[in-house]
């Protein structure tokens, strides 16, 4: 038994090992002074017209950012939440992907939009699998504490959706012990309500459908979600109503890596200039007929 | 390395201490265990049953099997085709928002539900196991009860079936460890397991390093400790073999 536990303890540490090699790129600059004294005339050469095109290449406006993909903007999204952003045909379309796609123009990448769990997100942003997280995201402090968040661009209402004839009227409702309250994992309805009601009457769906598909049978009494969706999953299903007092109201920004200022910087500045030519404003009224 | 040390303590901290954060892997560990074990004794007895019929039908010659012998076999062989056929995720997403629609998301009836499909669906393997077993006994066994005067069902129960268990016991450890980590995918219909405790933790505090990491170590801790029970059977089992 005990050489059991000593292989397990071995392997254990030898997978860990093998992934602090996979974080490191300390090693790179290690190579590179060796290269340097090798190579140091033939580079002085280069150097010169390396310059050169670099100048070049800036007044193009190719802003100086790092990505993850070399000229492509990757964005991390859950495609489950409309209008903001969901499935058309094979395409995610919707506020975001619009927004990302303005934005990368702007910047002069192109747009790749990878489908996850919203709960995953700001994680794949941290450890450098996307570049952006864009997904009706809320800037909270929690989440501040991992990433930093670009300037808002639109604004979030948590509602709560409930069937039509339900008991509940009103937030203070929520209060009743006996109910269960649906929510998508990770969205700051669940952080609210989790701290709010308790995690033992929350109950957390991967995506808002199958919260509201929940609701639907009865499985809960209410979901408790963003606005537009909301708004969205009302039309689509009979016998669902959106109570008027919201729960929350609430920013959406942008999730950045905290290593990429850069990054940062630049999208602030990308968003500013779409804010003041109006096409934010646009992109937000294709989607979000007047109420 | 400092800075790595430090993201460590924060992550351990976050993970375990912030919020009373443990108490998510303890619950989960509970209704981990309890939907392996119920679904293992479910899956148990449904796979015995099927086992005896499919047996009962293959050892019996041609033309001496019963019109009732072949409609059971038949409904064992669709039960074995669709379960071993489709994947359990989905099966679990039939049976929680389909079959069991009705259903309030209490804590008790996302257990029950998760308990039936994985009994359901292990005691389709389970009965192809336990089938290989009694398939294993030679034939002279039955014979031998049989002409000793003892029924078909007092054979199978006193001479075959003991026999059989100890020698698919190897195999049967395989599918309770596989059902272990498999009951992972609850997380599907909203039930907080092991796994769903981690990615709560997750949500929450945006660490993925320690909470994965620790899971997966409770998840490897406890597969050890019921292949170390299973060894401690199989070796009380084969004591009558020693000579």
């Amino acid at each position: 038994m005990k050489k059991k536990i000593l292989s397990a303890v071995l392997c254990v540490s030898m997978a860990a090992a093998l992934l602090a090699g996979c974080g490191s790129s300390s090693s790179t600059s290690a190579d590179t002074t060796e290269e340097t004294t090798e190579e140091e005339t033939e580079e002085a050469a280069e150097e010169e017209t390396e310059a050169v095109e670099e100048a070049s290449e800036e007044s193009a406006e190719a802003a100086e950012v790092t990505t993850v993909t070399e000229g492509v903007l990757t964005m991390g999204t859950n495609a489950a939440f409309p209008p903001y952003e969901y499935y058309d045909e094979d395409e995610i379309v919707g506020i975001d992907a619009e927004i990302a796609e303005a934005l990368a123009e702007k910047l002069g990448l192109t747009l790749e939009i990878v489908d996850m769990d919203f709960s995953s997100i700001i994680t794949s942003v941290q450890s450098g699998k996307i570049d952006v997280g864009i997904a009706g995201m809320t800037v909270t402090e929690d989440r501040l504490e991992n990433v930093n968040f670009t300037d808002s661009y639109a604004t979030g209402v948590q509602v709560i959706i409930v069937p039509e004839g339900s008991e509940i009227t009103s937030v203070d409702d929520l209060s009743n012990e006996d109910l269960l309250i649906g929510v998508q994992e990770g969205t700051t309805g669940h952080i609210y309500c989790s701290d709010d009601y308790g995690e033992d009457r929350v109950i957390a769906y991967t995506n808002g459908a199958t919260a509201v598909q929940a609701l639907l049978q009865g499985k809960v009494d209410c979901v408790v979600i963003d606005q537009q969706p909301a708004i969205s999953f009302v039309e689509a299903n009979e016998g669902l109503a959106i109570l008027d007092t919201e729960y929350v109201i609430e920013e959406y920004a942008i999730a950045v890596s905290k290593d990429n200022e850069a990054l940062l910087d630049a999208l602030n500045a990308a968003l500013a200039e779409l804010t003041a030519d109006g096409t934010v404003q646009s992109i937000l009224d294709t989607y979000i007929t007047a109420e | 390395m400092e800075k790595l040390i430090s993201g460590l303590k924060l992550g351990l901290y976050q993970t375990f201490i912030l919020d009373n954060n443990y108490q998510y892997f303890v619950r989960g560990i509970g209704i981990t265990l309890l939907v392996t074990v119920c679904a293992l004794i479910l899956g148990l007895v449904i796979g015995v049953i099927i086992a005896i019929i499919r047996s009962a039908h293959d050892q019996q010659p041609v033309n001496k099997r019963g019109p009732v012998l072949k409609f059971l076999n038949g409904v064992c062989k669709v039960y074995l085709t669709v379960i071993r056929g489709t994947p359990t995720m989905v099966q679990l997403l039939i049976m929680w928002f389909v079959i069991w629609a009705s259903a309030r998301a209490t804590n008790s009836n996302m257990i029950r539900c998760a308990i039936v499909t994985f009994g359901i669906n292990s005691g389709a393997y389970i009965a192809e196991i336990v089938r290989s077993g009694i398939m294993s006994i030679d034939a002279g066994q039955m014979e031998a009860g049989r002409s000793l005067g003892m029924s078909y069902a007092d054979t199978m129960r006193f001479i075959i079936i003991p026999q059989a268990f100890k020698n698919v016991l190897p195999a049967l450890g395989n599918e309770m460890i596989t059902l272990l980590k498999e009951t992972s995918i609850v997380t599907v219909i909203g039930l907080k397991d092991l796994t769903k405790g981690a990615m709560i933790i997750q949500s929450k505090t945006y660490q993925a390093f320690v909470p994965f990491f620790a899971i997966a170590a409770i998840y490897l801790v406890m597969v050890m400790f019921l292949t170390w029970l299973l060894g401690k059977l199989e070796g009380r089992l084969r004591q009558s073999d020693i000579r």
